[in-house]
């Protein structure tokens, strides 16, 4: 195992769903590498792709209608995309957790949390019975659910949404994975509660090791959570960059405009800047840049040929035909 | 603020609305929910007052109740010389003219079996306002007004993007002039690029038509950059009111300070130096509210005095109001308050 190279390597990742309008590229060609100990952002509008890129890394694409029709996901240096479905199993839940927005996606309702806990180790860690209850037991401690040696019998239902969060997060951190993937999982809280539970990765992730990749939409929580960002955007990496030059100089006028839209409460008010229109209809895109339609420096070329994905730095990358000059002018703009 | 009337168009005078909860099938509970309790705002001609709280603090209530959506259990409710808490609901059929509402799920509030024109159109048939050819121009108005394109009359709802069925949510609010809006979680459910969109439409909107908003959000960015006045809820009760910018640079409040601290801001080197207050717990059941300031099984400033004496909302420093006995006008900042004293209890007797 090597510590110092990547955990995860993504290559060329392609998505696709057969629906009645056609096909759908959800996630089309999409590359990133995450290194062991760091925590990687995905940002995207609903439709952008990143939900199914992370399914896709999971091989959690309900299939038919979806498809991952190409590409690799080498996870410490073996192809996931070639394993048997029982060694994927084998990984998936053990080495790579998930947590998601709603808990309920992965809490059985109908099952005590004490069960849903110990199955997850019995099966992956081999514990007895009584190894795994106190193990689970232990976990909730770590996750700051209060009394958790009774409530360890409870139903989901029993908890508040914040300690449902809580327990999900405990179930998928049990085996003490490397990788965590977790999908949107403040959006449904409250700020408060938002905060207690960044606060409980980052300090989880601090002390197991562990890897992360963060899905939001919310450029605020990745600012403060990430070692590197992708934005999506129609399927597509628009653009990828250390998380303090993303934010200080992006070289993407969608991240620019996302940037700019939200606002800024130590700002004085006035009228927000706003991306126009809506974002496009994956299975019927315009030909050449998907953004082209929205964007505000659109020439004829945006409109006519596919952007390159442009290197700006050893690792800042933007799908723009006018990349360059993006990131020239904000630098600008910055300094 | 300048350019806001300092006339109220809206006052509310210790609101309260209370559910009443059904008990088991055979127990005789009598528990009850109050989820306003007890809450006395004015709603300035011309101004958006920023409604903010957690989820279960009572905010959405507050709103339906103001348009008496929800039946409020007591309290006044002031607008143009009437109580519209002692309307009849015929009366106060009438007074919806006037009084309009934006939801958060455009997804939920437009009836599916109806085409835009028609849903637009409804309010101008309730209200008797329109007929015929110059019901159809008013609609195309509207529409146009929000941003949609008449090619969309003949569409129905699933047919559009979220945003775009808040732009028909809000072409109906305003079908029939209204002066006042309450505007509840109206970008909540939208993507960010959408988001800022709908917000600036709601601005342009104001100025235009002379609205006033009462804008409910647990967005604290979105409620910043929209409101000119905010009040943070809390169980139930308004625990401050200012400016918005003064909330935002000095808000007085523990759970104010606490809930600013705890929104991420989109610049990673903000987020790497700022003091976050992390608060422990949820926020406590609505059924059997903590005694005294319902706030301090959550404070980290909480002293013996705050679990008995409920607090009132009092002015501190000139046009802002906080609900906390451990600060008075002559020691407002708390943290320079010496530890365990209370100088609002005698300030507030």
């Amino acid at each position: 195992m090597n510590t110092n190279g990547n955990l995860l390597s993504v290559k060329d990742l392609r998505t696709y769903f057969e629906t009645e309008d056609g096909t759908v590229k959800a996630v089309d060609g999409v590359s990133f590498e995450l290194k062991r100990g760091q925590t990687l952002g995905i940002v995207g509008e609903s439709g952008s792709g990143k939900s199914v890129a992370n399914l896709s890394l999971m091989r959690l694409i309900p299939d038919p209608p979806g498809k991952i029709v190409s590409g690799s996901i080498t996870f410490d240096g073996r192809d996931i995309l070639k394993l048997a479905p029982a060694e994927v199993r084998r990984i998936r839940g053990k080495r790579i957790a998930m947590i998601f927005q709603d808990p309920m996606t992965s809490l059985n309702p109908f099952m005590r949390v004490s069960k849903q806990m110990m199955e997850v180790t019995r099966l992956h860690l081999g514990h007895t019975k009584r190894q795994a209850r106190e193990h689970a037991i232990k976990m909730l401690e770590h996750v700051g659910i209060p009394d958790a040696s009774e409530r360890v019998d409870s139903y989901p239902h029993e908890f508040s949404g914040g300690m449902r969060q809580r327990v999900m997060i405990a179930m998928a951190l049990s085996c003490k994975p490397e990788l965590l993937i977790a999908d949107e999982p403040t959006t449904a809280l409250d700020v408060t509660i938002q905060a207690q539970i960044l606060e409980l990765i980052r300090t989880l992730k601090a002390e197991t090791g562990a890897s992360v990749i963060l899905i939001t939409h919310d450029l605020g929580v990745v600012a403060g959570m990430t070692d590197h960002i992708i934005v999506m955007y129609a399927g597509r990496v628009f653009e990828q960059a250390t998380t303090d030059e993303l934010f200080e100089r992006p070289g993407n006028p969608y991240t620019r405009g996302l940037l700019r839209s939200v606002p800024d409460p130590t700002a004085e008010q006035g009228k927000l800047y706003q991306i126009p229109g809506l974002p496009p209809d994956l299975a019927h895109l315009p030909a050449g840049c998907p953004f082209a339609p929205r964007c505000e420096r659109a020439e004829d070329i945006c409109r006519r040929d596919f952007p390159p994905f442009v290197q700006l730095t050893s690792s800042h990358y933007s799908l723009c035909h006018f990349a360059g000059e993006v990131y020239a002018e904000t630098r600008g703009q910055d300094g | 603020m300048a350019e806001i009337a300092t006339e109220p168009l809206i006052s509310i005078r210790d609101l309260e609305v209370h559910f009443r909860l059904a008990g088991g099938l055979f127990s005789r509970s009598r528990r009850v929910v109050k989820a306003v309790d007890g809450v006395t705002l004015d709603i300035f001609k011309g101004e958006t007052l920023g409604l903010v709280g957690e989820s279960g603090c009572g905010k959405t209530t507050l709103g339906r109740a103001v348009l008496r959506l929800t039946e409020p259990t007591s309290g006044q409710i002031l607008f143009r010389g009437d109580d519209l808490a002692m309307l009849s609901r015929r009366a106060m059929r009438e007074r919806r003219r006037q009084l309009q509402v934006i939801f958060q799920d455009p997804y939920a509030s437009l009836n599916p079996r109806m085409t835009v024109s028609q849903i637009i159109g409804e309010p101008l048939e309730t209200f008797n306002l329109a007929r015929g050819e110059t019901k159809r121009q008013r609609i195309q108005d509207l529409m146009e007004m929000v941003g949609l394109s008449r090619r969309f009359l003949k569409r129905y709802p699933h047919e559009f993007s979220g945003g775009q069925r808040q732009r028909i949510g809000i072409a109906r609010a305003l079908a029939v002039d209204p002066d006042f809006i309450v505007a509840d979680e109206p970008i909540s459910a939208l993507d960010v690029s959408i988001q800022s969109q709908i917000m600036n439409l709601l601005d342009r909107l104001r100025r235009e038509k002379n609205l006033t908003y009462l804008f409910i959000s647990h967005d604290l960015r979105a409620i910043r950059h929209f409101s000119d006045r905010v009040a943070v809820m809390y169980l139930g009760k308004i625990v401050e009111l200012a400016p918005a910018k003064t909330v935002y640079t000095n808000p007085l409040m523990p759970y104010t300070k606490a809930l600013i601290s705890a929104v991420p801001v989109p610049d990673p080197r903000i987020e790497a130096s700022r003091r976050r207050i992390v608060l422990e717990g949820d926020v406590p059941s609505p059924i059997n509210p903590p005694p005294g300031c319902r706030f301090h099984t959550r404070c980290p400033y909480a002293v013996d005095a705050c679990r008995d004496v409920e607090p009132q909302l009092v002015q501190i420093k000139p046009g802002h109001f906080a609900a906390c006995i451990r600060i008075s006008p002559e020691q407002p900042d708390i943290e320079r308050v010496s530890p365990g004293a209370a100088p609002g209890l005698e300030y507030q007797r």
